[in-house]
């Protein structure tokens, strides 16, 4: 855990509180269950407790705590896999204090900070996140395209839209058709279509915005992963301790011991680049390496624990009534969100040159 | 406070660097400008030049060689920020720290913390000087990663203790002066059983034979003990203190063995630098071998989130006044990166990054060579990867000792 100021551990300290006791795994399934995207109770107590607007400059209704900061919020609520639209509106709302004009930020900061306007990201256009390209255009102040996979869609208000000349706002309503996609982990996501819907362009932070914005997506999305990371395998290690088979509680095995040491290995080295991509966003330094590296590492960690969690659980990890099965169907979506390892490998490789 | 109490902090710290800059000048031999040999720890010592020489004596009189050491038994007695002072301004000049070795990155700490006061005014001076080698005398031929159970005796003579035995992996033992070594004064319990032992490589009943290893280097050695007599004045701490002593100089090797130490050091140069050099880019600026260029990439990615890694459990200590959880996994972790690296060096260089010696092949490419072989005994010595995988199950995530 990085070196925490008093600010951060507190706020830290409330979020690990919250989420333990008016918000664990638990809340999730009862949402699931009930069809719907997330509690609405649930992010309006968040949204009361400030988290909406922890990037968000106090101007504008927001703390202006940091980015390390509200990656200790979320990295809680990834490890009790909490529903709910912080991230994908915290990054909108990040569009806007980059990119927006004085009108924009005041239009719509202060109804991101406060939580009752809530914002997300539609950038991709296929299956696989493919960067900075986009086919979706604008014409007279009116966007036309599909995009694919936008989390947090149903309930969303504001798009940020990345269309082939700039990043744009458009809010729901005209033009705008959202077609459910359900993914296997359950979660809010759709296919947008907008035809001609009014748009209007982000227009400083210039050329850089989109690829600013999508750091921030990477490294903020890494942040609910390690939580993720974190809470597999902590319950894992739980069960080793509480599992008795040939007589002996499975822990107390050297096979079993090696291979928890190496995801032990994995987490911390996760935790590392998570937190070396929040402090990144915080120093302003480096920041689009820091951001991958840290997805990366995300993508890669969650995949093995997650898959380790699962099989070191035995039979009981195949049930639904446990919870260890939802983390690694989240783990997945999450891998292919903002770049599966792959194409960060790619990039990265490409950015250094060789 | 920190208002009236930093400015003069920084007038010190500047007052120092002054002291450095004219020290350097006066003593750096400009011609020993980054001729620091890294490979200096697991090789012969050569005949020092002259110049190395002063160098050495300059630092040594200093005691800047171990900086922060106590001023009263040769350390240099320096805050850690005139530390770090100091090693900036050599850096600048490139100059760099000629004392090192075992003594210093093992055993002093160790009897700092654990030896008598005649013990630390008779030992600790000449590491801090360069002036002798030490060795360390821990493995066995059946007591490696099972470390408690060494068999070499050292008998109660009265006066002295009459020790017999082998020890084995010996590194630098055909070079080394004196040896700090474990050995059994007890038969009836395992671990209480062990002492700390000083004893004077060249005594009689001493004998050494080096172990040609893969990397053709024979830095490590077979030592034979055969009725040596040790005086009493050589033990450290107590009779039975030996295990307690030797975990806690463990943890100092660990430390200092975690980055690779100066193999990785030694292979600085960026991979996908080199890798255009051997293998040329395609038309669209990418490496020519697809799968190669993945292979550098992850392991560039997973190298960064080590070297954050450290830093990280740097900052963790500093902040906490102990040491980071995390260091444990540091050594498991980068010893096997730096294996890593060295695979891939050969994977981009082809037949040229397995030259073993003569024409053909630049000095870099043979190094490498070397440096992958020895490197392979980096997740073997030290503890195991294995034994930190017990050590890390155990102590940090609690799990139980098997029955």
């Amino acid at each position: 855990m990085a070196v925490l100021n008093d600010e951060q551990e507190m706020l830290r300290d409330m979020a690990r509180e919250w989420t333990k006791n008016e918000h664990p795994v638990g809340a999730w399934r009862k949402v699931r269950d009930a069809g719907e995207p997330f509690d609405a109770d649930a992010w309006g107590a968040m949204a009361e407790m400030g988290w909406a607007g922890i990037i968000i400059p106090e101007e504008h209704g927001g703390s202006d705590f940091g980015w390390m900061s509200l990656g200790l919020v979320v990295e809680e609520l990834g490890k009790s896999l909490a529903a709910s639209p912080l991230i994908a509106s915290a990054l909108a709302a990040s569009a806007i204090v980059l990119g927006g004009s004085d009108e924009q930020k005041a239009q719509y900061l202060p109804r991101l900070a406060s939580g009752e306007l809530i914002g997300t990201l539609a950038f991709d256009e296929g299956p696989r996140h493919a960067g900075l390209k986009a086919s979706a255009s604008v014409h007279d102040g009116r966007l036309t395209g599909t995009k694919a996979f936008v989390h947090e869609a149903s309930r969303a208000g504001l798009f940020v839209v990345l269309a082939s000349d700039g990043v744009y706002l458009v809010e729901q309503g005209q033009g705008v058709t959202l077609s459910s996609r359900a993914l296997a982990d359950m979660r809010d996501h759709a296919e947008v279509d907008f035809n001609n819907a009014p748009a209007q362009k982000l227009a400083a932070g210039g050329d850089a915005l989109a690829q600013k914005i999508l750091d921030r997506a990477r490294v903020l999305t890494a942040a609910e992963m390690l939580g993720m990371c974190q809470a597999v395998f902590d319950t894992t290690l739980d069960y080793l301790k509480q599992r008795v088979q040939f007589n002996q509680v499975l822990s107390s095995f050297q096979a079993l011991q090696h291979r928890m040491a190496d995801l032990y290995s994995e987490l911390e080295m996760t935790r590392s680049a998570v937190e070396g991509g929040l402090q990144a966003l915080d120093s302003g330094f480096a920041v689009t390496e820091a951001a991958m590296l840290a997805k990366a590492r995300a993508n890669d960690a969650l995949h093995l624990i997650s898959k380790e969690g699962v099989q070191l659980h035995g039979g009981i990890g195949m049930t639904d009534e446990y919870d260890v099965g939802f983390y690694l169907k989240r783990a997945r979506v999450l891998e292919a969100a903002w770049g599966a390892s792959s194409h960060l490998r790619d990039l990265f490789a490409t950015a250094k040159g060789y | 406070m920190a208002s009236v109490a930093e400015p003069e902090a920084k007038a010190d710290l500047d007052a120092f660097r002054e002291e450095v800059r004219a020290f350097l000048a006066e003593n750096f031999p400009p011609e020993l400008r980054g001729k620091n040999n890294l490979l200096s720890s697991v090789e012969e010592a050569g005949e020092e030049s002259p110049a190395e020489k002063a160098w050495r004596v300059a630092m040594g009189e200093k005691g800047w060689g171990t900086p922060t050491w106590p001023k009263e038994y040769g350390g240099g007695g320096l805050t850690k920020k005139q530390a770090r002072a100091l090693e900036e301004e050599m850096a600048k000049v490139g100059a760099w720290n000629p004392i090192g070795g075992m003594g210093v990155m093992m055993l002093g700490p160790t009897l700092l913390e654990f030896a008598s006061e005649e013990q630390k005014h008779e030992h600790i001076p000449p590491i801090c000087k360069g002036e002798i080698r030490w060795c360390q005398g821990y493995s066995e031929p059946n007591a490696g990663s099972d470390l408690a159970n060494l068999q070499t005796m050292a008998e109660d003579k009265g006066d002295h203790y009459l020790v017999n035995g082998q020890k084995t992996w010996t590194s630098g033992g055909q070079w080394a002066d004196k040896c700090f070594c474990l050995v059994r004064t007890s038969r009836a319990d395992k671990h209480k059983g062990i002492s700390f032992l000083l004893i004077d490589m060249h005594a009689p009943g001493v004998e050494v034979k080096p172990i040609k290893m893969i990397s053709g280097m024979s830095p490590f050695c077979e030592t034979f003990f055969t009725d040596v007599q040790v005086p009493k004045e050589s033990l450290v701490g107590e009779e039975g203190q030996g295990w307690t002593i030797g975990k806690k100089l463990l943890q100092h090797e660990r430390t200092n063995l975690s980055g690779g130490g100066a193999l990785a050091a030694l292979n600085s140069q960026p991979l996908g630098k080199v890798a255009e050099r051997y293998i040329g880019l395609d038309e669209n600026g990418k490496l020519a071998d697809a799968e190669l260029r993945v292979k550098i990439a992850d392991f560039e990615m997973r190298w960064n989130a080590f070297l954050l890694t450290a830093r990280r459990a740097m900052e963790e200590s500093k902040a906490q006044g102990g040491v980071s959880e995390i260091s444990s996994i540091l050594k498991k972790a980068g010893t096997k990166l730096g294996q890593e690296r060295a695979e891939l060096m050969i994977a981009i260089q082809g037949y040229r990054g397995l030259g073993w010696e003569g024409e053909g092949f630049e000095q870099k490419e043979l190094d490498g060579t070397r440096a992958w072989l020895f490197g392979k005994a980096t997740t073997i010595y030290g503890g195991s990867t294995e034994i930190q995988n017990n050590i890390i199950a155990k102590r940090i995530l609690g799990m139980l000792d098997h029955q």
